[in-house]
């Protein structure tokens, strides 16, 4: 039977919206944590852990996000780990996420004059202080616009969770769509969804970009 | 561990990835040379005098820029039909994928147009020539070598998109993937191997664009 689309389809895409932040959310910070990780390793004084985390990025950064959900989907069985679709998808965003992160955040840091980092030391500051209270600060301060340019990727891309089956913005309009026969409204309600998330986010980063762009 | 790998199976399919390979190829291809031109249309939508076409670009940007391309496809795939406008799966995510890449596009080049100096336009104009010839003629060059680098990760990221329309079944990588793994039942080694081609590729091609860029693009010019 071909339902209405009516206030059920309505509120079942808007609970949509909730997992698909929610889910944003849990990929962003897992992201961010390792992804420090991930632009420390590639700007450390060691040789073979800036290969390393280099290779990693590349890694994420060539290869298609769907596949990267794939393989943690069908591989973490494989390895005797069998998860909720969620947990899935949320580890496979959080690697994504931590990679393209880690390069960002490795541009900020570069990005800090080496006097800064050269001034740390001569005070006699070890490797975490020196990151912590002076690079890390003026880094993350100099990477936020791309920062919040790559959150609206990521929450763009917490879509192709949709296609491994978990429920979230763009499957509870999928699953309207194919009860209510009116993929049209369903799909265009899913977009003004994505929109009015991302749109502020797009305008918050292109403000900051603008600001640091005249501060130099 | 008890999973017993097994890649060797997958060997005689070869032709068929292969196949998927160059039609994944193809369709970035083609969707970003029409994404290149519906950029440009829409940066010379976006300085024209009128208000109009200045805000249906702008809206066109800021849609496809702000939503998920998976939603899109669908939207082209399952929403217009019920409409009357219908598509071939292939088709449909031609048309997404190049409507995606304009959008992007556009913002790219309008990057490249706005570092080329107004004086420059100023000169075109007082020299009479057209708008549209002062694009051709005095901006269009120095602003391409601006962008290319921009350009060619643009063609590499719509390489990685297109896996997303295997949601439609439009026949690619990943969805011959998903066909052979609905004969062997092998999907982690079968969606290693796909991954391993989808990266192999964007290296490739990174490469070439890197030999390119050296090649043409490398004096200065600022």
């Amino acid at each position: 039977m071909i339902r209405d689309f009516g206030l059920l389809e309505v509120l079942s895409i808007l609970q949509g919206m909730w997992t698909t932040l929610a889910l944003s959310a849990v990929a962003f910070i897992g992201g961010g944590v390792f992804g420090t990780l991930v632009a420390l390793a590639r700007t450390s004084a060691w040789k073979w852990l800036r290969a390393l985390a280099g290779a990693y990025i590349d890694f994420f950064q060539g290869t298609p996000m769907l596949m990267q959900l794939f393989l943690v989907y069908y591989g973490l069985p494989v390895f005797g780990y069998h998860v909720s679709a969620w947990t899935a998808v949320s580890i496979g965003l959080t690697f994504h996420a931590s990679a393209f992160l880690g390069e960002i955040w490795r541009g900020g840091i570069q990005a800090v004059p080496k006097g800064q980092s050269e001034a740390a030391s001569a005070l006699g500051l070890g490797y975490i202080s020196r990151m912590r209270d002076v690079v890390l600060p003026q880094a993350v301060k100099l990477s936020f616009a791309p920062t919040i340019g790559f959150l609206v990727q990521l929450i763009k891309g917490t879509s192709l969770a949709a296609i491994i089956g978990f429920v979230e913005l763009s499957r509870s309009a999928q699953i309207a769509a194919s009860t209510t026969y009116k993929p049209l409204i369903a799909y265009g309600l899913a977009a003004a969804c994505y929109f009015a998330i991302c749109f502020p986010l797009s305008r918050l980063s292109a403000r900051y970009e603008r600001r640091f762009a005249t501060n130099t | 561990m008890t999973y017993q790998f097994d890649f060797g199976v997958l060997l005689p399919y070869w032709p068929q990835f292969l196949h998927a390979c160059l039609l994944t190829l193809w369709l970035a291809a083609t969707a970003v040379v029409c994404g290149f031109v519906i950029g440009i249309a829409t940066v010379l939508a976006r300085r024209s005098g009128m208000a109009v076409l200045r805000a249906v670009a702008l809206s066109y940007i800021e849609v496809i820029r702000n939503t998920p391309f998976l939603v899109q496809v669908f939207f082209i795939f399952f929403g217009l039909p019920t409409i009357g406008i219908s598509f071939t799966p292939w088709t449909a995510a031609f048309i997404a994928l190049s409507l995606n890449c304009g959008a992007f596009s556009a913002e790219i080049i309008r990057g490249g147009v706005d570092s080329i100096p107004r004086g420059q336009f100023e000169a075109g104009a007082a020299l009479g020539l057209t708008p549209l010839q002062v694009f051709r003629y005095i901006v269009l060059k120095p602003a391409l070598r601006i962008i290319y680098p921009a350009l060619s990760g643009q063609f590499i990221l719509a390489l990685l998109t297109t896996s997303i329309v295997s949601s439609i079944s439009a026949e690619e990588l990943t969805s011959t993937a998903q066909l052979i793994d609905s004969d062997l039942f092998r999907s982690f080694e079968i969606y290693i191997v796909a991954t391993l081609l989808y990266f192999a590729l964007s290296m490739i091609f990174s490469f070439i664009f890197k030999g390119i860029d050296r090649a043409f693009f490398s004096y200065p010019i600022k």
